[in-house]
């Protein structure tokens, strides 16, 4: 068995619009800070992974260590779209699991503020030429808008309606009220974009994306990085009590992508690699959903939170909507869920939100979460979902040291 | 009457518009791209088979943000046909969330989308409410 493997050290910048930083600065900040946490440094790093998803070619690992450290260590540069932060995460985890080093840095950063619509496909396509059939549809013009629709709005939309579809209870307000918790969380979150409450009516009468989602039932484009290390369980013996006392065990690190059925090439399918990654996170930990402290999920729209209640086994299967509506995942209920405000509220700089994630979950079992602590926390899990699709869960544990 | 060219190639035009997938002669999983194996279980060879023209809409959105150049809001479903999903607009109505529901039925339709600069008429496809 291979050992257990710890984030010893772990930061997220403010979220926000950074216009005199670039993904560089973001980046190194994320790092540094996260390393300052962890008491250790560049040096001692055996290898890096690292995320830029809207840069991805640009190789964002060697342009940080051209910055920070350049030590000659193996990196990876990774891109797995919303779940790439905690895919950079799980191959560090992973190499440590492996014996290949002590100490791990996985680092994801996005600028995406003023960004629009994501997932329209290739803007317009040259009007007035000739058609000619082309791509694996052999289509002769684009087809979003004209066959459906995959932007990240209008999929994720279907997705929350669908589940309507299959279990009936929800409705427009529902899904405006999960917004209305993020919002409402958000506002304990001094790093989120957004630290405003907003009331129902508000959130209605925004404007509409794609139904049921308004604007601010999406998640927020915004710039951000998050950075972790991570040591194995044997290095973390040699360190000192206040290093073994603030690690958090990575009780589970799981990736998954999504298995083939019927209509998953049509809408993708979040629902069932999610549950996989659940499944397979809780039996890695040995607990389940009703251990959980708090769950930070990808809410990268109000639809898609409803969803994933279910997909986690926070509730029964079909009962996302009694979930809810029994008040569990506000901050003060059985299993609170986004206490940092979500994607919809605290932000989602793509690349960065795997990281972030834990990084809440992180702050609120080493008991230093502030005004939003959850008293008492002792587990939490940390869920992602990148299109395409790929899933990320990670549980979390305090440390008994 | 000038030269029509459909959308996309899974969409066939004449007296009887109708979809074409691409059926997995193995394990009947069906596609509507261009393949290159089964995704479901590795098979090599497939079939191309009638979608049916009628269905349920199984999920919808109206989207309100789309790409320059489409107009909005439109209604942007899944349409299961007969236990085969297929992504389309909704047509032939008001794109209001109270004019259109989950389990609604629906029917392949067909219209001209344009006319590029040899006369070539491209013709897409929605489904439209029944009866």
């Amino acid at each position: 068995m291979a050992e257990d493997v710890w984030i010893l050290g772990i930061h997220m910048t403010q979220f926000g619009k950074h216009p005199d930083k670039d993904a560089v600065d973001l980046a190194s900040e994320a790092a540094r800070r996260a390393l300052s946490d962890a008491g250790v440094k560049m040096k001692d790093m055996g290898i890096l992974a690292a995320g830029n998803l809207m840069n991805a070619s640009a190789g964002i690992g060697q342009q940080l260590q051209k910055q920070i450290g350049q030590t000659g260590i193996p990196v990876y540069n990774v891109a797995n779209a919303c779940a790439t932060g905690a895919t950079a995460l799980r191959t560090a985890v992973m190499a440590v699991k492996a014996g290949e080093c002590d100490f791990g840095l996985a680092v994801g950063v996005e600028k995406l503020a003023g960004a629009g619509l994501l997932g329209a496909g290739g803007g317009s396509r040259s009007q007035g030429t000739h058609y000619e059939p082309s791509g694996r549809y052999g289509a002769i013009a684009n087809t979003d808008g004209r066959v459906g629709t995959a932007t990240m709005p209008g999929t994720f939309a279907q997705i929350g309606m669908e589940y309507g579809h299959k279990y009936g209870g929800t409705s427009f307000e529902l899904f405006a009220r999960i917004s209305e918790k993020n919002h409402a969380h958000s506002t304990l979150n001094p790093l989120a974009t957004y630290t405003k409450k907003m009331s129902l009516e508000e959130i209605m009468s925004d404007v509409m994306i794609a139904y049921p989602n308004t604007r601010p039932m999406c998640s927020a484009n915004c710039d951000g990085a998050a950075a972790a290390v991570v040591v194995g369980d044997s290095k973390l013996k040699t360190l000192s009590l206040e290093q073994r006392r603030r690690a958090v065990k990575i009780g589970a690190s799981v990736l998954t992508s999504d298995p083939w059925e019927e209509a998953c090439q049509i809408l993708p399918n979040v629902n069932t690699l999610t549950r996989n990654a659940a499944q397979q996170a809780y039996e890695m930990a040995g607990v389940g959903p009703e251990d959980l402290d708090l769950v930070e999920l990808h809410d990268c729209f109000a639809t898609a939170e409803l969803v994933h209640y279910d997909n986690l086994m926070l509730c029964e299967e079909g009962g996302a909507v009694d979930f809810f509506d029994s008040g569990a995942p506000w901050r003060d209920g059985r299993i609170p869920v986004n206490v940092s405000g979500g994607l919809e509220s605290k932000g989602h700089p793509i690349a960065a939100t795997g990281i972030a994630n834990v990084w809440e979950i992180c702050h609120h079992l080493r008991g230093e979460a502030g005004d939003r602590q959850i008293e008492g926390a002792k587990v939490g899990l940390a869920h992602v979902i990148g299109l395409g699709s790929a899933c990320g869960v990670h549980i979390l544990e305090k440390s008994a040291a | 009457m000038p030269k029509q060219v459909p959308l996309v190639d899974y969409l066939l035009l004449g007296d009887d518009p109708h979809l074409e997938a691409w059926e997995c002669e193995n394990c009947a999983a069906r596609f509507f791209d261009r393949r290159n194996a089964c995704a479901s279980c590795e098979g090599e060879t497939f079939q191309r088979i009638r979608v049916a023209n009628e269905g349920i809409v199984r999920a919808f959105t109206i989207v309100s943000l789309a790409a320059p150049g489409i107009p909005v809001p439109f209604v942007a479903a899944v349409i299961d046909c007969d236990g085969t999903s297929v992504r389309a607009n909704v047509v032939n109505i008001e794109p209001t969330p109270d004019q259109v529901s989950t389990g609604m039925k629906v029917r392949l339709t067909t219209f001209p989308i344009g006319t590029d600069d040899d006369g070539v008429e491209g013709i897409g496809f929605g489904f439209e409410p029944v009866g």
